[in-house]
Protein backbone atom coordinates (compact mmCIF):
# COMPACT_ATOMS: atom_id res chain seq x y z
CA UNK A 1 0.00 0.00 0.00
CA UNK A 2 1.17 3.30 -0.62
CA UNK A 3 0.51 5.55 2.46
CA UNK A 4 0.24 8.77 2.18
CA UNK A 5 3.23 11.10 4.33
CA UNK A 6 2.17 11.47 8.17
CA UNK A 7 2.21 15.18 8.60
CA UNK A 8 2.41 17.42 11.69
CA UNK A 9 -1.16 18.24 11.60
CA UNK A 10 -2.01 14.56 11.55
CA UNK A 11 -0.15 13.97 14.87
CA UNK A 12 -2.40 16.47 16.85
CA UNK A 13 -5.66 15.57 15.28
CA UNK A 14 -4.63 12.26 16.09
CA UNK A 15 -4.38 13.61 19.72
CA UNK A 16 -7.26 15.17 19.49
CA UNK A 17 -9.29 12.04 18.30
CA UNK A 18 -10.80 14.10 14.87
CA UNK A 19 -8.87 11.89 12.04
CA UNK A 20 -10.61 9.50 9.92
CA UNK A 21 -10.74 5.52 11.59
CA UNK A 22 -8.36 4.87 8.37
CA UNK A 23 -6.49 7.59 8.91
CA UNK A 24 -6.28 6.92 12.82
CA UNK A 25 -5.14 3.55 12.01
CA UNK A 26 -2.26 4.40 9.64
CA UNK A 27 -1.08 7.39 12.36
CA UNK A 28 -1.12 4.50 15.06
CA UNK A 29 1.21 2.17 12.65
CA UNK A 30 3.52 4.88 11.81
CA UNK A 31 3.60 6.15 15.53
CA UNK A 32 4.74 1.71 16.70
CA UNK A 33 7.52 2.49 13.92
CA UNK A 34 8.48 5.74 15.58
CA UNK A 35 9.34 5.60 19.16
CA UNK A 36 10.50 9.32 19.39
CA UNK A 37 7.52 10.67 17.95
CA UNK A 38 5.49 8.48 19.95
CA UNK A 39 7.04 9.90 22.77
CA UNK A 40 5.92 13.02 21.78
CA UNK A 41 2.02 12.43 21.17
CA UNK A 42 2.21 10.65 24.26
CA UNK A 43 3.26 13.48 26.07
CA UNK A 44 0.57 15.65 24.55
CA UNK A 45 -2.43 12.97 25.03
CA UNK A 46 -1.05 13.54 28.58
CA UNK A 47 -1.38 17.02 28.25
CA UNK A 48 -5.06 17.09 26.90
CA UNK A 49 -6.08 14.35 29.77
CA UNK A 50 -4.30 16.65 32.58
CA UNK A 51 -5.96 19.89 31.17
CA UNK A 52 -9.46 18.61 30.77
CA UNK A 53 -9.49 16.81 34.51
CA UNK A 54 -8.07 19.91 35.93
CA UNK A 55 -10.83 21.90 34.51
CA UNK A 56 -13.54 19.70 34.69
CA UNK A 57 -14.87 20.96 37.79
CA UNK A 58 -15.34 24.16 36.95
CA UNK A 59 -18.19 23.34 34.45
CA UNK A 60 -19.42 20.97 36.96
CA UNK A 61 -19.75 24.00 39.59
CA UNK A 62 -23.39 25.50 39.88
CA UNK A 63 -24.06 28.34 38.52
CA UNK A 64 -24.23 31.61 40.07
CA UNK A 65 -27.00 33.94 40.22
CA UNK A 66 -25.71 36.62 37.89
CA UNK A 67 -26.03 34.26 35.36
CA UNK A 68 -29.27 32.64 35.12
CA UNK A 69 -29.98 33.27 31.79
CA UNK A 70 -33.88 33.84 31.96
CA UNK A 71 -32.74 36.52 34.42
CA UNK A 72 -29.93 38.33 31.72
CA UNK A 73 -32.91 37.76 29.24
CA UNK A 74 -35.56 39.58 31.20
CA UNK A 75 -33.25 42.24 32.19
CA UNK A 76 -31.99 42.90 28.53
CA UNK A 77 -36.31 43.20 27.71
CA UNK A 78 -36.86 45.43 30.48
CA UNK A 79 -33.96 47.39 32.75
CA UNK A 80 -31.62 48.17 30.30
CA UNK A 81 -33.59 49.18 27.37
CA UNK A 82 -33.95 53.06 29.01
CA UNK A 83 -30.71 53.61 29.77
CA UNK A 84 -29.74 52.62 25.94
CA UNK A 85 -32.74 54.98 24.59
CA UNK A 86 -30.73 57.95 26.65
CA UNK A 87 -27.24 57.23 25.20
CA UNK A 88 -28.25 56.61 21.54
CA UNK A 89 -30.53 59.88 22.11
CA UNK A 90 -27.26 61.36 23.98
CA UNK A 91 -25.83 60.55 20.62
CA UNK A 92 -27.66 62.56 18.70
CA UNK A 93 -27.50 65.22 20.97
CA UNK A 94 -23.78 65.46 20.28
CA UNK A 95 -24.40 65.46 16.18
CA UNK A 96 -23.98 69.61 17.28
CA UNK A 97 -26.11 71.88 15.27
CA UNK A 98 -27.85 69.56 12.74
CA UNK A 99 -31.33 70.52 12.14
CA UNK A 100 -30.86 73.35 14.51
CA UNK A 101 -30.00 71.39 17.48
CA UNK A 102 -27.16 72.38 19.53
CA UNK A 103 -25.13 71.14 22.29
CA UNK A 104 -25.96 74.67 23.99
CA UNK A 105 -29.71 74.33 23.04
CA UNK A 106 -29.60 70.82 24.73
CA UNK A 107 -28.15 72.22 27.84
CA UNK A 108 -30.96 74.27 28.34
CA UNK A 109 -34.99 72.84 28.98
CA UNK A 110 -35.58 70.45 26.35
CA UNK A 111 -38.31 71.37 23.83
CA UNK A 112 -41.59 69.89 24.06
CA UNK A 113 -44.72 69.37 22.31
CA UNK A 114 -44.93 69.82 18.12
CA UNK A 115 -41.46 71.64 18.13
CA UNK A 116 -40.02 68.67 19.74
CA UNK A 117 -41.00 66.49 17.65
CA UNK A 118 -40.57 68.33 14.55
CA UNK A 119 -36.89 68.57 15.33
CA UNK A 120 -36.70 65.21 16.28
CA UNK A 121 -38.07 64.35 12.77
CA UNK A 122 -35.21 66.57 11.01
CA UNK A 123 -32.80 64.94 13.56
CA UNK A 124 -33.47 61.90 11.70
CA UNK A 125 -33.63 63.33 8.67
CA UNK A 126 -30.37 64.53 8.53
CA UNK A 127 -28.87 61.16 9.78
CA UNK A 128 -30.63 59.08 7.75
CA UNK A 129 -31.85 60.65 4.40
CA UNK A 130 -28.56 61.30 3.12
CA UNK A 131 -26.87 57.72 3.79
CA UNK A 132 -26.33 55.75 0.91
CA UNK A 133 -25.36 52.40 2.52
CA UNK A 134 -28.74 52.04 5.17
CA UNK A 135 -30.69 54.55 5.57
CA UNK A 136 -33.66 52.57 6.49
CA UNK A 137 -33.34 48.83 8.72
CA UNK A 138 -35.98 47.41 7.50
CA UNK A 139 -36.84 47.46 3.64
CA UNK A 140 -40.64 48.11 2.68
CA UNK A 141 -40.51 44.05 1.45
CA UNK A 142 -40.65 43.31 4.92
CA UNK A 143 -43.24 46.18 5.71
CA UNK A 144 -45.39 43.76 7.95
CA UNK A 145 -42.39 42.34 9.77
CA UNK A 146 -41.27 46.99 10.73
CA UNK A 147 -44.73 47.34 11.38
CA UNK A 148 -44.81 44.36 14.02
CA UNK A 149 -41.77 45.86 15.56
CA UNK A 150 -42.53 49.04 15.78
CA UNK A 151 -45.51 48.85 16.84
CA UNK A 152 -44.29 46.45 19.72
CA UNK A 153 -41.95 48.87 20.84
CA UNK A 154 -44.45 52.56 20.56
CA UNK A 155 -47.12 49.65 22.23
CA UNK A 156 -49.17 51.20 19.95
CA UNK A 157 -50.38 50.19 16.36
CA UNK A 158 -48.49 51.97 13.82
CA UNK A 159 -49.78 52.00 10.33
CA UNK A 160 -47.62 52.81 7.33
CA UNK A 161 -48.93 55.43 5.11
CA UNK A 162 -49.22 54.76 1.19
CA UNK A 163 -47.69 58.21 -0.38
CA UNK A 164 -47.73 56.31 -4.23
CA UNK A 165 -50.85 58.81 -5.02
CA UNK A 166 -48.19 61.55 -3.98
CA UNK A 167 -45.31 60.21 -5.74
CA UNK A 168 -43.55 58.62 -3.10
CA UNK A 169 -42.65 55.29 -2.64
CA UNK A 170 -42.15 53.36 0.54
CA UNK A 171 -38.17 52.53 1.23
CA UNK A 172 -38.99 51.41 4.05
CA UNK A 173 -37.82 52.30 7.94
CA UNK A 174 -36.46 52.10 11.38
CA UNK A 175 -37.23 52.58 14.79
CA UNK A 176 -35.16 56.16 16.19
CA UNK A 177 -34.32 57.16 19.29
CA UNK A 178 -35.70 60.73 20.65
CA UNK A 179 -35.68 62.25 23.77
CA UNK A 180 -38.90 61.48 24.28
CA UNK A 181 -38.44 57.51 23.94
CA UNK A 182 -38.56 55.18 21.15
CA UNK A 183 -39.91 56.70 17.52
CA UNK A 184 -40.93 55.04 14.27
CA UNK A 185 -39.47 56.29 10.91
CA UNK A 186 -40.21 55.78 7.74
CA UNK A 187 -38.58 56.81 4.67
CA UNK A 188 -40.30 57.62 1.18
CA UNK A 189 -38.56 58.34 -2.36
CA UNK A 190 -39.76 60.21 -5.55
CA UNK A 191 -38.81 59.80 -8.63
CA UNK A 192 -35.95 62.07 -8.94
CA UNK A 193 -34.78 60.54 -5.75
CA UNK A 194 -36.01 62.98 -3.51
CA UNK A 195 -36.43 61.35 -0.04
CA UNK A 196 -38.69 62.64 2.68
CA UNK A 197 -39.50 60.93 5.87
CA UNK A 198 -42.65 60.48 8.50
CA UNK A 199 -41.62 60.08 12.15
CA UNK A 200 -44.13 59.19 14.86
CA UNK A 201 -44.27 58.06 18.43
CA UNK A 202 -46.77 59.02 21.87
CA UNK A 203 -47.18 62.27 22.77
CA UNK A 204 -47.08 63.45 26.45
CA UNK A 205 -50.30 63.60 28.53
CA UNK A 206 -50.47 67.33 27.51
CA UNK A 207 -49.89 67.04 23.72
CA UNK A 208 -52.46 64.62 22.95
CA UNK A 209 -54.38 66.27 20.14
CA UNK A 210 -52.34 69.38 18.35
CA UNK A 211 -53.51 71.08 14.62
CA UNK A 212 -50.90 70.95 11.72
CA UNK A 213 -48.05 73.01 12.39
CA UNK A 214 -45.04 74.16 10.03
CA UNK A 215 -41.77 73.17 11.37
CA UNK A 216 -38.52 74.29 9.97
CA UNK A 217 -35.17 73.41 10.72
CA UNK A 218 -32.21 74.64 9.13
CA UNK A 219 -32.35 73.62 5.75
CA UNK A 220 -35.48 71.21 6.00
CA UNK A 221 -39.19 71.60 6.25
CA UNK A 222 -42.12 70.03 6.91
CA UNK A 223 -45.24 69.83 9.30
CA UNK A 224 -46.20 68.29 12.64
CA UNK A 225 -49.10 67.62 14.33
CA UNK A 226 -50.89 65.33 16.64
CA UNK A 227 -54.19 62.82 16.55
CA UNK A 228 -55.04 61.21 19.83
CA UNK A 229 -52.09 60.69 21.29
CA UNK A 230 -49.77 59.86 18.45
CA UNK A 231 -47.45 62.74 17.22
CA UNK A 232 -46.28 63.13 13.61
CA UNK A 233 -43.95 64.76 11.72
CA UNK A 234 -43.13 64.75 8.03
CA UNK A 235 -39.80 66.33 7.26
CA UNK A 236 -38.34 67.18 3.54
CA UNK A 237 -35.98 69.27 1.85
CA UNK A 238 -39.06 70.84 -0.36
CA UNK A 239 -41.19 73.54 0.06
CA UNK A 240 -44.17 73.92 2.39
CA UNK A 241 -46.13 73.91 0.02
CA UNK A 242 -45.22 71.31 -2.21
CA UNK A 243 -45.19 69.35 1.13
CA UNK A 244 -48.70 70.18 2.60
CA UNK A 245 -50.82 68.23 0.70
CA UNK A 246 -48.82 64.87 1.58
CA UNK A 247 -48.75 65.88 5.16
CA UNK A 248 -52.56 66.11 4.84
CA UNK A 249 -52.65 62.29 3.40
CA UNK A 250 -50.64 61.11 6.16
CA UNK A 251 -53.03 62.76 8.60
CA UNK A 252 -56.13 61.52 6.86
CA UNK A 253 -54.81 57.33 6.52
CA UNK A 254 -54.23 57.50 10.00
CA UNK A 255 -57.11 58.59 11.25
CA UNK A 256 -58.58 56.27 9.33
CA UNK A 257 -56.99 52.99 11.03
CA UNK B 1 -36.77 33.92 23.58
CA UNK B 2 -37.25 30.16 24.36
CA UNK B 3 -35.08 28.76 21.04
CA UNK B 4 -31.72 31.17 23.32
CA UNK B 5 -32.47 29.62 26.62
CA UNK B 6 -32.34 26.11 24.89
CA UNK B 7 -29.57 27.03 23.06
CA UNK B 8 -27.07 28.81 25.38
CA UNK B 9 -28.56 28.04 28.57
CA UNK B 10 -26.49 23.93 27.87
CA UNK B 11 -22.89 26.04 26.92
CA UNK B 12 -22.74 28.45 30.33
CA UNK B 13 -20.47 26.08 32.32
CA UNK B 14 -18.48 25.38 29.05
CA UNK B 15 -18.24 28.61 28.52
CA UNK B 16 -17.54 29.44 32.49
CA UNK B 17 -14.40 26.68 32.11
CA UNK B 18 -12.91 28.97 29.44
CA UNK B 19 -12.87 32.03 30.81
CA UNK B 20 -11.52 30.45 33.91
CA UNK B 21 -8.80 28.86 32.62
CA UNK B 22 -7.60 32.07 30.89
CA UNK B 23 -8.65 34.63 33.68
CA UNK B 24 -8.01 32.23 36.58
CA UNK B 25 -9.55 34.57 38.76
CA UNK B 26 -12.77 33.44 39.22
CA UNK B 27 -14.91 36.77 39.98
CA UNK B 28 -13.54 38.17 36.75
CA UNK B 29 -14.07 34.88 35.03
CA UNK B 30 -17.90 34.63 35.64
CA UNK B 31 -17.91 38.93 34.78
CA UNK B 32 -16.78 38.18 31.22
CA UNK B 33 -19.36 35.28 31.29
CA UNK B 34 -22.14 37.54 32.20
CA UNK B 35 -21.14 40.20 29.78
CA UNK B 36 -20.91 37.42 27.19
CA UNK B 37 -24.38 36.44 27.64
CA UNK B 38 -25.77 39.92 27.80
CA UNK B 39 -24.18 40.14 24.35
CA UNK B 40 -25.50 37.33 23.26
CA UNK B 41 -29.18 37.86 24.46
CA UNK B 42 -28.96 41.51 22.91
CA UNK B 43 -27.74 40.07 19.64
CA UNK B 44 -29.35 37.18 19.08
CA UNK B 45 -30.99 38.13 16.23
CA UNK B 46 -28.34 39.60 14.51
CA UNK B 47 -26.69 36.18 14.69
CA UNK B 48 -25.06 34.48 11.59
CA UNK B 49 -26.68 30.92 10.50
CA UNK B 50 -24.23 28.86 12.14
CA UNK B 51 -22.60 27.54 15.35
CA UNK B 52 -24.39 28.72 18.23
CA UNK B 53 -21.73 27.17 20.47
CA UNK B 54 -18.75 28.70 17.94
CA UNK B 55 -20.75 32.13 17.91
CA UNK B 56 -21.08 32.23 22.04
CA UNK B 57 -16.96 31.54 22.32
CA UNK B 58 -16.25 34.23 19.84
CA UNK B 59 -17.90 36.73 21.95
CA UNK B 60 -15.91 35.37 25.24
CA UNK B 61 -12.98 35.62 23.44
CA UNK B 62 -12.89 39.08 22.45
CA UNK B 63 -13.84 40.00 25.68
CA UNK B 64 -11.36 38.28 27.05
CA UNK B 65 -8.46 39.80 24.88
CA UNK B 66 -10.01 42.95 25.53
CA UNK B 67 -9.62 42.57 29.07
CA UNK B 68 -5.89 41.49 28.70
CA UNK B 69 -5.18 44.63 26.54
CA UNK B 70 -6.88 46.87 29.11
CA UNK B 71 -5.02 45.50 32.26
CA UNK B 72 -1.56 45.11 30.10
CA UNK B 73 -2.26 48.75 29.30
CA UNK B 74 -2.36 49.88 33.10
CA UNK B 75 0.83 47.53 33.65
CA UNK B 76 -0.12 44.98 35.06
CA UNK B 77 -0.41 41.31 34.62
CA UNK B 78 -2.94 39.50 37.36
CA UNK B 79 -3.19 36.78 35.71
CA UNK B 80 -0.89 34.33 37.95
CA UNK B 81 0.14 35.95 40.82
CA UNK B 82 -3.13 37.18 42.43
CA UNK B 83 -4.77 34.14 42.19
CA UNK B 84 -5.50 32.22 45.42
CA UNK B 85 -5.12 28.74 45.68
CA UNK B 86 -8.91 27.75 45.42
CA UNK B 87 -9.80 29.93 43.03
CA UNK B 88 -8.86 27.12 40.55
CA UNK B 89 -9.47 23.63 42.14
CA UNK B 90 -11.20 23.59 44.99
CA UNK B 91 -13.82 21.10 43.95
CA UNK B 92 -11.58 19.03 42.40
CA UNK B 93 -10.34 15.90 43.94
CA UNK B 94 -7.46 16.49 46.82
CA UNK B 95 -4.57 14.26 45.61
CA UNK B 96 -4.52 15.65 42.15
CA UNK B 97 -5.54 19.18 43.35
CA UNK B 98 -1.71 20.09 43.41
CA UNK B 99 -1.09 18.35 40.00
CA UNK B 100 -3.85 20.09 38.22
CA UNK B 101 -3.12 23.54 40.01
CA UNK B 102 0.57 23.00 38.38
CA UNK B 103 -0.88 22.03 35.10
CA UNK B 104 -2.61 25.52 34.93
CA UNK B 105 -0.07 27.40 36.29
CA UNK B 106 2.52 26.15 34.05
CA UNK B 107 0.01 26.71 30.94
CA UNK B 108 -0.57 30.35 32.35
CA UNK B 109 2.93 30.83 31.28
CA UNK B 110 2.66 30.33 27.58
CA UNK B 111 1.69 33.27 25.19
CA UNK B 112 -2.40 34.14 25.50
CA UNK B 113 -3.12 32.96 21.56
CA UNK B 114 -1.43 29.60 22.77
CA UNK B 115 -3.43 29.02 25.59
CA UNK B 116 -7.01 29.93 23.71
CA UNK B 117 -6.11 27.57 20.75
CA UNK B 118 -4.79 24.54 23.15
CA UNK B 119 -8.31 25.48 25.59
CA UNK B 120 -10.90 25.45 22.59
CA UNK B 121 -8.80 22.46 20.92
CA UNK B 122 -8.37 20.06 23.41
CA UNK B 123 -10.62 20.88 26.58
CA UNK B 124 -13.25 22.83 24.95
CA UNK B 125 -13.61 20.25 22.23
CA UNK B 126 -14.43 22.71 19.32
CA UNK B 127 -13.19 21.57 15.77
CA UNK B 128 -10.28 22.89 14.09
CA UNK B 129 -11.96 24.76 11.74
CA UNK B 130 -14.73 26.31 14.47
CA UNK B 131 -11.38 27.34 16.54
CA UNK B 132 -10.11 29.36 13.41
CA UNK B 133 -13.71 30.74 13.68
CA UNK B 134 -13.29 31.55 16.84
CA UNK B 135 -9.94 33.42 16.58
CA UNK B 136 -10.97 34.78 13.48
CA UNK B 137 -7.69 33.35 12.02
CA UNK B 138 -6.92 31.06 9.37
CA UNK B 139 -7.16 27.05 10.20
CA UNK B 140 -3.25 26.90 9.33
CA UNK B 141 -2.43 29.11 12.04
CA UNK B 142 -4.82 27.26 14.20
CA UNK B 143 -2.59 24.20 13.33
CA UNK B 144 0.67 26.52 14.45
CA UNK B 145 -0.31 27.54 17.59
CA UNK B 146 -1.82 24.50 18.68
CA UNK B 147 1.66 22.66 17.59
CA UNK B 148 3.89 25.52 19.16
CA UNK B 149 1.72 25.31 22.53
CA UNK B 150 1.71 22.21 23.03
CA UNK B 151 5.81 21.99 22.57
CA UNK B 152 6.29 24.87 25.14
CA UNK B 153 3.70 23.34 27.88
CA UNK B 154 5.67 20.32 27.22
CA UNK B 155 8.59 22.64 28.07
CA UNK B 156 7.32 23.71 30.80
CA UNK B 157 6.35 20.85 32.09
CA UNK B 158 9.84 18.52 31.80
CA UNK B 159 12.26 21.86 32.20
CA UNK B 160 10.81 23.52 35.61
CA UNK B 161 9.70 20.61 36.92
CA UNK B 162 10.98 21.01 40.42
CA UNK B 163 14.40 22.37 39.78
CA UNK B 164 13.54 26.20 39.37
CA UNK B 165 12.54 28.33 42.16
CA UNK B 166 8.86 29.28 41.73
CA UNK B 167 9.51 32.92 41.93
CA UNK B 168 12.10 32.89 39.13
CA UNK B 169 9.04 31.86 37.00
CA UNK B 170 6.67 34.26 38.63
CA UNK B 171 9.20 37.20 37.24
CA UNK B 172 9.49 35.79 33.93
CA UNK B 173 5.62 35.35 33.71
CA UNK B 174 5.47 39.44 34.51
CA UNK B 175 6.87 40.75 31.78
Amino acid sequence: MNHRPITEDDLHAYVDHVLEPERQAEVAAYLVAHPEVAKRVADFTGQRHLLRAALAPIAEEPLPAELNLSRIIEQGARGRSPVRWAMAAMLLLSIGGLGGWSMRGALQAPPSGLVALGQEAAVSYGVYAPDRIRPVEVRASDSAQLLQWVSDRLHRPVKVTDLTASGYRLMGGRLVATSHGPAAMFMYDDDQGSRIVVLTRPMSSADQNAPMTPQSHDDVAGFAWADDGMGYSLIGRATPESLRPIANEVRRQARSI
Amino acid sequence: MKDILLQVEPLIPALRRYARALVRNRANADDLVQDCLERAVSRWNQRRDGDVRSWLFAILHNLAVDQFRKTAARGRHVRIDETSEDDLSDAAAQEHRLMYQDVLNRLARLPEEQQSVLLLVAVEDLSYADAAKVLNIPVGTVMSRLSRARERLQQEIEGTKDTTPTNVVQMRSER
